[in-house]
């Protein structure tokens, strides 16, 4: 039952876990597959679909699918790029992102895989929605106008803080996060030390008072792209 | 928008979050006589509208884009501003001589991007010139070596910039209460290895800058010049400081009308009018009222203010400068220019000094005290004093701010002395393209931000307009 499962990603044949997720089994491999929603640890959620791959020509989430024996999966062919351009200027167009003063900026997932996928501007117009900042916590913040939807934040205080403290609401373009209390982040139980504080992959959820103390050259994508590490692993040089 | 109450006047609209858009308006009697003339900054930027509800630690990286020449002004006011929030008041030795480095080196590309690349132009080639010869390029074929000192001192204050803010254009070196970054002793020797070559060629152009206007005094003299009051930070001992000090105004003559001012109380001295024809306020004096109070600021106010400047080279170069005029306030417009380079070696001293200091590799970079709701904070930019005021709620976030760019103090200066071109210098109705560059000249002593985005071919985007005596134009021309 234990026995590895083999499959093939971009045309290498590699081995996964039984129960691992394509991304995690081509992680594993030195392949990396873009996301913003998934992250290790959380259970995955599949809702961003920047992971999405070809498995035996069909389009599947690849942080939702279990790997399986004698799969091809295909991670990077140009439809998919093209596919994954599409979804990051969504998201840029969709929110209120100004990378040029954001003290995310250099250290944020979404301006790095816009980075990675070399796009220089949205070719969508820009939405400006109308949204707000709770700054109503002592020492955290949530700037609604950089929310990705990713839940992220969601499932880390659900099921690693055993918390709760945050939850979608509204449908469609209306939906956002909010906090399990009457209105404000200060009338939550949320902490500086829960995890769902510093999980966000954006400038959305912050802790206050700490914005731009990583000097620039220092941050985590100023000299290596989203995925680099993956890449650079050594079972990935070994695969190449 | 700006609109008459005659059917001949150009209706124009706000050019918005862009800079260097300005119009003159020339209006004659009915013997065609200069009746009126004025500067107009058409610019909307809104930037103290749209900070507000912003958390104040991105103040100082959000509002230095209000400027891509000296943005590094826009965030160390901010940051000083915001310093006095997080209820700051003395940094650590390492943390302001890192922004004092920032801030010197700002000075050098700025000024050293004005004089070379801007100003050059009209002195090699004369007000009159042929203007397809009286800009950068023309100054890059026939004077080379200027052209090329030009790019390279503004490369070397860049660099500077880069060093201690992260990038050359809009880092984020200076957070409330501190700095992110020391400079490393490798950062230190490769600024280390090009500066006896800026200190030569600081040299240079201060000498360039002296020679032009003593040996052109009797034409410089009364070109749109008039007397005026003058403005600046002031250090505790009299001695010139760019980064920080107490406010001194002085009036024509050299009296003080106020001196040694915690510039945390400026709204007990300055105060600023609305004018209901330009975007931009008119500040003044409020002990002198509107129509006596107005000011200078910049380098020429900053020599005039000063008793002494902490820096041989450039204190030499000042007592030549204030000999000038008796060591009275020096009142010539066109002395700008000089008082520019004055600074300019000033800031390449400064930074010598500063770049041999150890406490510039210190470690200790941040300070914390105790949190305050208002934060005022205010540094000599390049072009004038700057002032950033701002107050933050219990949550962070800014609830109001105020900023009076240095433009907005020159900005009664500035209309002054387009008057006064306009009426030594319009002759008839037509104007000419020397009209139009006299009147440039004028403006660009200043060095006023709105030239900021053609500067680099020597072209404001500038309009100017003859109206009659009923407001009917005449004749415009312009240039965009």
């Amino acid at each position: 039952m234990n026995d590895p499962i083999k499959l093939t990603i971009d045309g290498v044949e590699v081995e996964a876990q039984p129960g691992q997720t394509i991304i995690e089994a081509a992680g594993v491999s030195g392949i990396y597959i873009p996301r913003l929603c998934h992250y290790q640890g959380l259970k995955p959620h599949g809702s961003c679909r920047l992971c999405t791959v070809t498995v035996n020509g069909k389009p599947m989430a690849s942080c939702t699918q279990p790997a399986g024996p004698g799969m091809i999966v295909e991670t990077h062919t140009p439809h998919l790029q093209e596919f994954r351009r599409q979804i990051l200027e969504m998201l840029l167009v969709e929110g209120n992102h100004f990378c040029m003063f954001c003290e995310k900026s250099g250290l944020c997932e979404l301006q790095a895989q816009a980075y990675r996928h070399g796009i220089t501007a949205p070719r969508y117009p820009y939405l400006f929605p109308q949204r707000s900042v709770d700054a109503s916590h002592p020492d955290i913040w949530i700037d609604h106008n950089r929310c990705i939807l990713c839940a992220r934040c969601v499932r880390a205080s659900r099921d690693l803080d055993g918390k709760n403290v945050f939850q979608f609401v509204g449908r469609g373009r209306h939906k956002q996060v909010a906090v399990n209390a009457r209105a404000r982040l200060a009338d939550t139980t949320v902490n500086l030390t829960d995890r769902a504080i510093g999980i966000c992959p954006v400038g959305a959820l912050l802790k206050k008072r700490v914005g731009y103390q990583i000097p620039i050259g220092q941050r985590s994508y100023d000299h290596q792209s989203i995925g680099a590490e993956i890449e650079k692993s050594p079972c990935s040089a070994s695969k190449k | 928008m700006i609109a008459s109450n005659t059917s001949n006047r150009i209706v124009i609209q706000p050019v918005t979050r862009v800079e260097g858009h300005g119009k003159v308006t020339i209006l004659l009697d009915e013997q065609r006589r200069v009746q009126q003339a004025r500067l107009h900054i058409v610019e909307f930027r809104g930037f103290e509208r749209f900070i507000q509800g912003r958390p104040y630690w991105e103040v100082p990286v959000l509002v230095q884009r209000l400027c891509g020449i000296c943005p590094v002004s826009h965030h160390l006011a901010a940051a000083k501003a915001m310093d006095r929030i997080v209820g700051v008041r003395q940094l650590t030795p390492t943390a302001e001589k890192i922004r004092r480095l920032m801030h010197y080196g700002q000075f050098f590309q700025s000024h050293a991007l004005h004089f070379f690349h801007l100003v050059s132009p009209d002195l090699l080639f004369g007000f009159d010139a042929d203007p397809a010869i009286r800009n950068v390029i023309g100054v890059a074929a026939k004077f080379p070596d200027l052209a090329v000192q030009g790019v390279m001192m503004r490369k070397y204050g860049q660099e500077i910039i880069k060093l201690t803010a992260g990038k050359k254009i809009h880092g984020t070196g200076a957070i409330p209460g501190g700095v992110n970054k020391n400079l490393t002793t490798a950062e230190r020797d490769l600024l280390l290895k090009d500066l006896p070559q800026m200190l030569t060629w600081s040299r240079a152009a201060h000498k360039l800058a002296k020679d032009y206007t003593t040996e052109h005094l009797a034409k410089l003299a009364p070109f749109g010049s008039f007397e005026s009051n003058h403005l600046s930070l002031i250090r505790a001992d009299g001695a010139m400081d760019l980064y920080h000090g107490n406010l001194r105004a002085i009036e024509a003559q050299g009296h003080k009308i106020f001196d040694q001012i915690d510039y945390q109380n400026y709204l007990d001295y300055i105060v600023e009018e609305v004018r209901n024809w330009s975007y931009m306020k008119f500040p003044f004096i409020k002990s002198m009222g509107p129509e006596k109070g107005w000011y200078r600021v910049g380098p020429l106010a900053r020599l005039n203010t000063a008793d002494f400047i902490d820096t041989p080279e450039a204190e030499k170069a000042r007592q030549e400068f204030m000999a000038v005029t008796n060591n009275k306030p020096n009142n010539i417009s066109m002395a700008y220019h000089w008082a520019r380079m004055i600074e300019l070696l000033h800031a390449i001293e400064k930074i010598q000094q500063l770049l041999q200091d150890a406490d510039l590799q210190g470690k200790d970079l941040m300070v914390q005290g105790q949190r305050q709701r208002t934060g005022i904070g205010l540094i000599e930019a390049p072009r004038g004093t700057l002032f950033h005021h701002y107050e933050v709620d219990e949550q962070d976030l800014v609830v109001r701010a105020n900023l009076i760019v240095s433009t907005t103090h020159n900005n009664e200066a500035m209309n002054r002395a387009v008057q006064k071109v306009a009426h030594d210098h319009l002759s008839g109705v037509e104007i000419t393209e020397g009209l139009l560059n006299h009147v440039e000249v004028a403006i660009r002593a200043y060095d006023p931000c709105l030239s900021c985005a053609t500067h680099a071919l020597g072209q404001m985007p500038l309009i100017v307009e003859l109206l009659d005596h009923a407001g009917h134009l005449l004749d415009t021309r312009s240039r965009n």
